[in-house]
């Protein structure tokens, strides 16, 4: 307040600036409400019980997303029995085992960094890493090394190529920061008075992060392993860098089986220029919206039911 | 404590009270060791991914520069990205970069005011009430897929922008809106990080300690005074890295560009032209539109690592503003 202003000019301004705010978050609500009414009112027509059970056609009143709808499900079931381990397990290291060396600040600062890669690039990694394993076995499909029968569940092949084990890892590595992230932050949260008692009671620290510290930090967990889920649920760009836009007509068999994904589907049917795709697209956005919707609510009802205060 | 036999530190812990098994001290150390070894192996995976991006986008794109038909020099400073039509082929990376910038440039200048101006509407003015109903809101947007805005951008934003074209018809040639521009492909990015925008920045503000506001109201500071002359420097820190964050969100999202952008690589401050950004080609390319392992191919890696490079150094930044600036309040 560098120089004398009239009271009159500082209660307009503060006024005004009111009037921004109710503007501003007015705005923010009404792109939320204009988004969600356009595409119940895009795609509510061609939604259907066979629109669910159908499989790819190239007629749009014939299209249905079984394929793309289960293959969401085995990859994100994939990506979540990985990521979930694996980004828990780092958050432990981190936040109640490591001392803070050099090594664990780098570490730190590399996390925020991978938060921070745009998701297409992980699908570069997934396609090099995963799909074609640095072509250590060839780059030639034919000569991939292959373990059981095709035809059964425990079918792996090497390379993995475009298949639904491929997929569901490359989309762990998009997720892994946010879940090492969020339980971080869920650890954070538990006092420290805990983790002193159980150590003057002579716990070890794995018995103390076991039996006191994790199941504190559970709820906190839950939440940003769910948050995490529905990204890896909306994420297309890594898996189309991977597969492309394949058009599948059955559901995944085995890890190796090839896949389609909700959000590509519905990224492919986006790009027609006819109308009709677009309704089917927009019924399928109402059934991932759905099935996010169904997601935040589990997230809601966790974070409602455990948590209860620690202090 | 006294009861406690004298061997403890050799010997197995033998109290009929605890639970599981008894174990001896070395069978608990073992376990420890192990256990800290495994979790020690997770945390290291994750430096193991960036390397292996690193490498793999450096290797990559130096086999891009291997080709005869492409030079360093002209992907630095030519102005012509060609890679698929035409007899010569040209890689001048500057177009693509030029369409990232649009689309971010569209998406901040929607995101950052109204963002901003909404957390400080939630943290300074909103009563507990209007925030438990304004916060799911927020949140909902931040959890629609990306392919969803690029949908919306496609089918909602761009016929509503070309309502306007009989105005802007008057201003000359090429200011009309085609079916794809970038505008609606930025204001899309915009809505779409607008929660980073807004929850980021309301975490900062609110950081900041009541007393602060208690001291500008008690010296005669009006709601407005107080939450913008005080309030919001103190955040600034945070503030700063939250729009950080949220461009380089908007300089790596891929499905609204793909969807609602268009595929003409141009250099143009005009919102209503076709632009292509860094990752619509990448899209376009691993789409299937070029031979694999061509020339054209390769250089999808070369701009993935040019885009990584810009979403690196907004982190570093962004971090470096977190750690330098941040004003401690205890």
């Amino acid at each position: 307040m560098a120089q004398e202003r009239s009271p009159a000019s500082r209660l307009f301004a503060n006024r005004a600036f009111l009037w921004a705010c109710l503007v501003a978050m007015n705005l923010a609500v009404l792109v939320l409400v204009v988004l969600l009414v356009s595409i119940f009112w895009q795609g509510w027509d061609t939604l259907s019980w066979k629109f669910i059970t159908n499989f790819a056609s190239r007629k749009p009143s014939e299209a249905g997303i079984a394929a793309p709808l289960w293959g969401s499900v085995w990859v994100c079931a994939i990506c979540g029995l990985v990521a979930l381990p694996l980004g828990v397990g780092t958050a432990i290291y981190l936040e109640e085992f490591a001392k803070r060396t050099r090594f664990t600040r780098i570490v730190q600062t590399n996390i925020m960094n991978l938060a921070g890669v745009p998701s297409i690039v992980y699908g570069i990694l997934g396609l090099t890493a995963f799909a074609r394993m640095f072509g250590a076995f060839g780059t030639n499909v034919d000569e991939a090394i292959e373990f059981g029968n095709s035809e059964s569940l425990w079918y792996i092949r090497l390379p993995f190529g475009s298949s639904v084990l491929a997929g569901g890892l490359t989309l762990m590595l998009v997720i892994l920061p946010v879940v090492i992230i969020s339980t971080q932050e869920a650890l954070r949260a538990v006092p420290s008075s805990l983790r002193a008692g159980s150590f003057a009671l002579g716990a070890t620290r794995w018995q103390t992060v076991w039996g006191l510290t994790l199941p504190a930090a559970i709820p906190g967990i839950m939440t940003g392993a769910i948050l995490a889920m529905s990204r890896a649920i909306g994420e297309s760009a890594p898996l189309l860098v991977l597969g492309g836009l394949l058009l599948v007509f059955n559901t995944p068999e085995n890890l190796m089986s090839d896949f389609a994904i909700l959000p590509l589907q519905i990224f492919n049917w986006a790009g027609r220029p006819q109308d009709a795709f677009h309704a089917i697209a927009a019924s399928a956005i109402i059934v991932q919206l759905v099935v996010l919707l169904a997601f935040n609510g589990v997230a809601v009802l966790i974070r409602q039911k455990l948590q209860k205060p620690l202090q | 404590m006294s009861s406690l036999p004298a061997n403890t530190d050799r010997g197995a812990i033998r109290d009929p009270n605890s639970l599981g098994r008894p174990k001896s001290r070395a069978a608990r150390v073992l376990r420890e060791r192990i256990i800290v070894g495994a979790l020690a192996v997770a945390a290291t995976f994750s430096i193991f991914v960036t390397t292996t991006i690193v490498v793999v986008l450096a290797k990559e794109t130096i086999g891009f520069f291997e080709f005869p038909e492409v030079s360093i020099s002209e992907f630095f400073f030519s102005a012509e990205w060609n890679p698929l039509l035409g007899a010569e082929k040209h890689f001048g990376i500057w177009p693509l970069i030029a369409g990232t910038l649009l689309v971010t440039l569209i998406a901040a200048s929607f995101a950052i005011p109204v963002g901003l101006i909404s957390a400080i509407y939630l943290s300074e003015y909103a009563s507990p009430r209007v925030r438990a109903t304004l916060k799911p809101a927020l949140e909902i947007l931040a959890g629609i897929p990306t392919v969803v805005y690029g949908f919306f951008a496609l089918t909602v934003l761009t016929p509503v922008l070309q309502k306007l074209n009989p105005f802007l018809e008057r201003l000359g040639d090429g200011w009309t809106f085609g079916n794809y521009n970038a505008m609606s492909a930025g204001l899309a990015t915009g809505i779409m990080i607008l929660p980073i925008v807004c929850s980021l920045s309301e975490d900062a503000l609110r950081a900041v300690p009541r007393s602060l506001r208690d001291g500008a109201f008690a010296l005669g500071g009006t709601k407005f005074d107080v939450s913008v002359k005080v309030v919001l420097p103190a955040a600034l820190s945070g503030i700063v890295a939250a729009f950080l964050l949220a461009i380089s969100r908007a300089v790596g999202e891929t499905m609204i560009v793909a969807l609602a952008a268009g595929g003409i690589a141009q250099i143009t401050a005009n919102p209503t032209a076709e632009v292509q950004t860094m990752t619509a080609y990448m899209v376009q390319i691993f789409l299937g539109d070029a031979p694999a392992f061509g020339v054209e191919y390769k250089s999808s890696y070369a701009v993935a690592a040019m885009l990584f490079l810009m979403t690196f150094g907004l982190t570093m930044v962004g971090q470096s503003v977190l750690r330098r600036f941040r004003e401690e309040y205890d």
